[in-house]
């Protein structure tokens, strides 16, 4: 019987963390996509405790479509980080301005 | 104390000291295992809100695919990590604000309006996996369609980026392989054979 305000606290302290983390790591594109997932995990979790509260499943079935889109997102950020670091040989996100104009 | 309060605080300790990790670890891949340690530690805060299935799609597709692809792409790049990491303490205070305020709103906001006792355990014989796919195939048969097309052009666009031809590597053809046959290919040539005179005479 653990209450719902524990769940949201828990899940709001971890996206807080991982704003953080966007924060701090802007030029390593690997961590802003590992933080972009601990995101995701924070409002996951969230949407599962109104999902138990409520007795009402649609909140699973959201989390279901959340987990594939956020697979979906990591293949394709991740394929986009392979073409460019074999074209520009870096991974900082300074060197991508190359759209500036 | 209940148990299962026990649990959630230790399960919650461990995901908030590894998301924390994740954030300010130096190695990339120490980063990724933390992150590991994070999925797993959710996982289980979400069998104690017997989501059972989720807590399972959780491991299987978020550890076992997703972050074993984000180990082997920062283990394939060959990265300077001392240049990704200037500003990380230029920019600490301000994260350090900006992290604390919003934590702080949203922890106290929350902690006090969402209270009151959790909902409790579900019926026995109640099968979670059961009436997730009873209501993802019958009311939200065409969402679950979309999400089907979309991991397809996740894979499709996944692999149009970073398939290549490389000019060193040497393709086959298959074409030219099923067209040759035994008369392009090997030609008998008589030689006259050599007499011993000869051989002789060459070398005196």
């Amino acid at each position: 019987m653990i209450p719902l305000n524990h769940y949201l606290v828990l899940s709001a302290l971890v996206f807080a963390v991982s704003v953080v983390g966007i924060f701090l790591n802007r030029k390593n594109l690997i961590i802003l996509l590992m933080a972009i997932e601990l995101m995701l995990l924070a409002v996951n979790m969230n949407f599962i405790a109104f999902s138990h509260q409520l007795a009402d499943l649609s909140g699973q079935v959201f989390v279901f479509f959340i987990l594939t889109v956020a697979a979906a997102e990591s293949a394709i950020g991740l394929a986009i980080l392979v073409a460019l670091f074999r074209n520009l040989k870096s991974i900082n996100v300074d060197d991508l301005g190359s759209l500036k104009g | 104390m209940d148990f299962t309060l026990i649990l959630f605080y230790c399960f919650g300790a461990v995901l908030l000291a590894t998301s924390f990790l994740v954030i300010t670890v130096r190695n990339p891949v120490h980063a990724a295992l933390f992150l590991v340690l994070a999925f797993f530690t959710a996982s289980g805060l979400w069998l104690l809100m017997y989501a059972e299935f989720l807590a399972m799609t959780l491991v299987l597709v978020y550890v076992g695919a997703v972050m074993v692809l984000f180990i082997f792409v920062v283990m394939m790049l060959d990265i300077n990590i001392d240049l990704l990491r200037e500003g990380f303490w230029k920019h600490l205070p301000l994260a350090g604000t900006v992290g604390v305020l919003m934590a702080a709103e949203m922890a106290g906001l929350l902690w006090r309006s969402a209270g009151g006792a959790g909902a409790g355990a579900p019926p026995p014989g109640y099968s979670n996996t059961k009436a997730l796919g009873r209501v993802l195939y019958t009311d939200y048969v065409f969402p679950f369609e979309i999400a089907s097309v979309i991991l397809l052009v996740a894979i499709v666009a996944a692999i149009a980026l970073t398939l290549r031809s490389r000019k060193e590597t040497k393709y086959q053809d298959a074409a030219l392989q099923v067209l040759a046959h035994s008369a392009g290919r090997l030609k008998i040539v008589k030689v006259a054979p050599e007499t011993d005179a000869k051989v002789d005479g060459a070398n005196p």
